[in-house]
């Protein structure tokens, strides 16, 4: 066990780079618009040292297509992506080193629903696969319920509940997760 | 407090539910109290009582659904038990995925994934590799009369029979011991309730329990090796 706040800056840079991932709400936050989509994916590997080109490369179309993006898009920048292109490029950005634990932001905000569950679904298969530990931020309940073993209700910077994921939506105890439970829109 | 014996694989004793309704006052709902009954390996227990007496509610508890105010559900895992009412998230998630199964009255699922992958899904959860996963999947829809044509296509669009069946296959899909049904006939017709019979009885040779809700009589009187009433645990008037 290590204490985050004593590391030095440059361990915690490293920490983000092989360990940790973090997938951001607005993708232009969690990518290089004007690198290309290869070039975002190894960028990671570039950083942990490896200097060959074709297995850079190779990684990346690898990658690419377990996000389910067309390989033949390695070379266009993600300014060319459509949102969910951009969240599966950003995933695959993060995911190429086999970090331990990825927080995500509100992966699905902001994207059509249409593109949404398609997202969900290949995050729930890689969570499965390859192990991961994700701490997700979400105001969808669907999201949580589809997603999460846990969650934690906050309300003003406080966690007001916490527990099992169906059972805090379907048996809420506190107020406020009462009130949150009961104001979503059936769909 | 009963040491659960060898071969009990549930034993709920002095179990209490109410719901607290904070966004109306504070308002008290009593659903059950005192609940206490047990299940056997291999035995099939049934809930009775009229509607709205807390029969979905105890499987819901039991289950770790809802939370339990009072007394312990005792989950065999092992040579061990777990306390569901007293267990922490990680426990009960990695209870449901290898000891405890639940099949509800609808399926949830993420939207369009093929039936195929919802079944194999659950397999895969309860240990299997990909391969067996799928085959046995596709054993059971076949078993429970889905159409093949269907396997590779989400369930939105499918009937209500054909919903359940998928949802009853996931529910069989792992190596649960203590399986809970709630209503898991209701939309089936009669070739479909025997195939279901079936698949219930198979798993009660090998060993596992069942905690079942079935309003259907035919399939009560078949499988129930004991029916609880529930109206005598419940805090409400009968409806």
């Amino acid at each position: 066990m290590r204490d985050l706040a004593a590391l030095t800056e440059s361990e915690r840079r490293a920490l983000m780079r092989t360990d940790w991932g973090f997938v951001h709400q607005d993708s232009a936050r969690g990518l290089r618009m004007n690198v290309s989509a290869g070039g975002n994916i190894g960028e990671r590997l570039m950083a942990l040292g490896d200097r060959h080109y074709g297995r850079i490369r190779r990684c990346a179309e690898q990658w690419l297509e377990r996000v389910e993006i067309a390989p033949d898009r390695l070379d266009d920048r993600p300014s060319t992506y459509s949102g969910g292109m951009r969240q599966r490029l950003q995933i695959a950005r993060n995911l190429v080193t086999s970090p331990r634990l990825v927080f995500m932001d509100e992966p699905t905000g902001g994207l059509d629903v249409s593109v949404q569950a398609r997202l969900l679904d290949l995050i729930r298969g890689l969570i499965a696969d390859m192990g991961l530990a994700v701490v997700l931020v979400t105001h969808d309940l669907s999201v949580a319920r589809l997603l999460s073993n846990r969650i934690l209700v906050m309300k003003q910077g406080e966690v007001v509940e916490s527990g099992l994921t169906d059972r805090v939506l379907d048996d809420p105890q506190a107020p406020y997760t009462q009130l949150l439970v009961s104001s979503v829109l059936a769909a | 407090m009963r040491t659960p014996s060898p071969n009990d694989l549930l034993v709920v004793e002095g179990l209490d539910k109410a719901f607290t309704l904070h966004l109306h006052g504070g308002a008290r709902l009593p659903v059950v109290s005192n609940v206490a009954f047990t299940v056997a390996r291999g035995e099939c227990v049934v809930l009775g009582g009229p509607s709205g007496v807390g029969k979905s509610s105890i499987l819901k508890i039991v289950f770790g659904n809802y939370l339990a105010e009072a007394g312990h559900i005792w989950l065999a895992d092992g040579g061990r038990f777990l306390d569901i009412a007293r267990a922490t998230p990680g426990e009960i998630v990695d209870a449901r995925r290898r000891v405890l199964g639940y099949v509800s009255q609808f399926l949830r699922v993420i939207p369009r994934v093929p039936a195929l992958e919802i079944v194999a899904a659950a397999a895969r959860d309860a240990g299997l590799e990909a391969r067996a996963a799928r085959a046995r999947a596709a054993g059971l829809l076949a078993r429970l009369n889905l159409p093949e044509r269907l396997w590779p296509l989400p369930p939105a669009t499918f009937s209500g029979g054909e919903q359940q069946r998928v949802n009853i296959a996931r529910g069989f899909a792992g190596e649960h011991q203590l399986l809970i049904l709630d209503e898991p006939t209701a939309s089936l017709d009669a070739a479909n309730r025997e195939a279901v019979v079936g698949l219930i009885a198979e798993r009660r040779a090998r060993g596992a329990g069942f905690l079942a809700i079935f309003h259907d009589d035919d399939v009560r009187g078949r499988l129930a090796d004991r029916v609880i009433d529930v109206s005598m645990f419940s805090s409400r008037e009968a409806a």
